[in-house]
């Protein structure tokens, strides 16, 4: 592993201010992911993951300590700024997928793109977004739009348009949530394949089963890290997927 | 990010709801339409009288001579015979004085070929198609040598030859004049009614000497046309000449009028310049009718598109970029809604010109103007929406249903 972490926080704290109470989501955490780890964050509702993916992901800044991303110091930069820092160095993936409809999958993944503060060619655009779609499988389903794709897929054309500008880190939000169990394994074995190239990924989940995929897992409670620990029997998705195939054929032998 | 990227995401957006789209446009495709539409009906017949006052001739100043009163009875302007053409020659050695012709006017039967018509005729100098921007269509005008010798020639006017010669060449032919054969040496270009629905064809020009000496026996002529050097000097030379005219007249009272063209054509313009004011006035309520429209949709698609934006935001969108998208999604609205209004009212003005046979003039800068006025509508109106959708947080945007 390199020395220099690609996600360095330190003492980070998070205060929301609704009305009379004041509500600590986030209450002192400091942690360090370097690349090409696979980082499962694990936590209950109301436990602060959310809020910590938010600053995690740019989209929030922390009220107390320093985030440093990739060597930047997150926690004073303006919204141009931050704009520009989720452009560059993160890719998200959520939980809903939130595809832009009626635009093709080619078109989603080339969307980052357009945001990019140095200019890409239009035609090198559509080059890299379609060799992100063959990175997650989805080459001949370029010109399809998500609602002719599946679960699975639009998540992958997600994943795709995450990638599409090179970022240090991969964010993702649930990104099994709203997809079913064999589904699942497969999207976890793409960015179990992802990793394998070297790249990091910080995963929010609440399944145990979904964290078992990676490398890392950290459990937050009532804003504080509890558990860091490194995966005992990581999961591989090709043989879940062999084993999950082979129930189901004893399944259909047997009735 | 690039405006061309914009323009697609606008087009796209736009396309998505046809029929909003097309509803949302529809306040500005009526206002620019209708302005459009009734700028070149009106601006055509505006044109009309611009071309009737013009036709009456270019920097034409007329001389009439006073009021004649006898006893309790006034005559009228023109009806003292206080002109002379003495007065006209020395009207003719005056600065920036291009051309004279004193009038001389008669009603008279005139016979030709059989057959014979009731005109008026009218003496002058060989000036007179100059003066009145007429051309001679065929022969030519009589001479100076005509003017001086009496000669018994006339040019006549389009009507006239109609009537007289239907289906024969006048030229070289006689018309007679009060029992006087007179040989047609021309005949006028066709000029149709003037102003107040005259027919100006309906005529026979001879010299005026003529006129004076054989048809009718006068002293005084009825007016005098001059033309001046150019529109600039009209004021100048229209002084001159009464200066002029007092001075040889010696009269305590001014025995003459002295009218312009310039002065005919000033109230002819006031009428269209309070037309197109009130037009402006249509137009500007009826494209901040429209702009209200697209503002209203703007920020029912801001709404509808909180998802939409906040996935932009969480990829890297600044919120200059959301705020450019959305006014250029409003601008491309008013814009295309501007460009189907113009197209409409000109067509529009087209087919009543065609059905009514009236005249249309294509307002170009209307229509610059409408275009113009119609984006910059979309940039008021769609700012506020574009500016509230930029300021959206990114979390709070994702997370909306």
């Amino acid at each position: 592993m390199q020395n220099n972490p690609v996600i360095k926080l330190a003492d980070i704290h998070k205060v929301y201010h609704t009305g009379e109470v004041d509500v600590h989501a986030v209450r002192g955490i400091s942690l360090d992911v370097f690349p090409g780890e696979f980082v499962a964050l694990m936590g209950a509702s109301g436990s602060g993951k959310s809020t910590l993916m938010n600053m995690i992901g740019a989209l929030d800044r922390p009220s107390g300590g320093n985030y440093l991303l990739d060597g930047i110091d997150v926690s004073t930069l303006d919204r141009d700024a931050l704009a520009d820092v989720r452009n560059e160095k993160i890719g998200f993936v959520f939980q809903g997928f939130n595809l832009l409809s009626r635009t093709s999958a080619l078109e989603n993944v080339e969307m980052p793109m357009q945001y990019n503060r140095h200019r890409i060619q239009s035609r090198e655009q559509r080059e890299r977004a379609q060799h992100a779609l063959e990175l997650v499988g989805l080459g001949p389903r370029a010109d399809h739009h998500p609602n002719q794709l599946s679960g699975g897929q639009q998540q992958r054309v997600a994943i795709a348009r995450a990638l599409v500008n090179r970022p240090s880190l991969l964010l993702a939000d649930e990104p099994t949530g709203n997809l079913d169990s064999q589904t699942s394994i497969e999207i976890m074995g793409v960015f179990q394949k992802l990793n394998d190239q070297g790249i990091t990924i910080v995963m929010v989940t609440h399944e145990l089963d979904v964290a078992r995929f990676t490398r890392r897992m950290v459990i937050l409670r009532d804003g504080k890290i509890v558990t860091d620990e490194a995966v005992q029997n990581r999961s591989v998705a090709e043989k879940e997927l062999q084993q999950l195939r082979a129930a189901q054929q004893a399944v259909q032998l047997a009735s | 990010m690039r405006i061309f990227a914009s323009l697609k995401i606008a087009g796209r957006a736009l396309r998505r709801n046809k029929m909003r789209s097309l509803l949302t446009m529809l306040g500005i495709i009526i206002g620019v339409g209708a302005v459009i539409g009734s700028v070149s009906l009106t601006s055509g017949a505006t044109k009309q009288v611009e071309d009737q006052v013009s036709s009456l001739g270019e920097s034409v100043i007329t001389v009439f001579s006073g009021n004649f009163t006898s006893g309790a009875m006034r005559g009228g302007w023109g009806s003292a015979p206080t002109l002379t053409v003495a007065d006209a020659l020395a009207i003719a050695g005056l600065k920036n004085v291009v051309a004279v012709s004193p009038e001389v006017r008669d009603r008279a039967q005139v016979l030709a070929n059989g057959l014979n018509w009731n005109t008026q005729v009218m003496g002058e100098s060989p000036d007179y198609p100059q003066i009145r921007n007429w051309g001679v269509a065929s022969g030519a005008m009589f001479s100076d040598q005509d003017v001086r010798s009496l000669a018994k020639t006339a040019v006549i006017g389009k009507t006239v030859a109609d009537q007289l010669f239907p289906n024969e060449n006048p030229i070289g032919q006689t018309v007679r004049i009060r029992n006087l054969p007179f040989l047609i040496v021309g005949v006028l270009a066709p000029k149709g009614f003037n102003l107040f629905g005259q027919d100006q064809d309906d005529t026979v020009v001879v010299p005026y000497t003529s006129h004076m000496h054989r048809i009718t026996t006068r002293t005084f002529v009825n007016s005098i046309l001059v033309q001046a050097a150019n529109d600039k000097v009209i004021d100048s030379v229209q002084n001159d000449i009464t200066d002029l005219l007092r001075a040889r007249h010696r009269s305590k009272e001014q025995d003459f009028t002295v009218r312009n063209q310039l002065e005919l054509m000033q109230a002819v313009t006031a009428t269209s310049r309070a037309m197109s004011f009130l037009l402006a006035g249509v137009a500007a309520v009826s494209l901040v009718v429209g702009g209200i429209g697209i503002m209203n949709i703007m920020l029912v698609s801001v709404t509808e598109r909180t998802r939409e934006i906040g996935i932009r935001m969480a990829v890297g969108a600044r919120a200059a970029d959301i705020l450019v998208q959305f006014l250029i999604e409003a601008v491309t609205l008013s814009a295309i809604g501007g460009t189907i209004g113009i197209v409409g009212g000109v067509s529009f003005s087209e087919i009543v010109a065609y059905f009514k046979d009236m005249p249309t003039v294509t307002p170009v800068a209307w229509i610059a103007i409408a275009f113009i006025s119609s984006a910059v509508i979309g940039i008021i109106s769609g700012f506020y929406p574009a500016w509230k959708a930029s300021k959206l947080d990114p979390i709070d945007a994702l997370r909306y249903e």
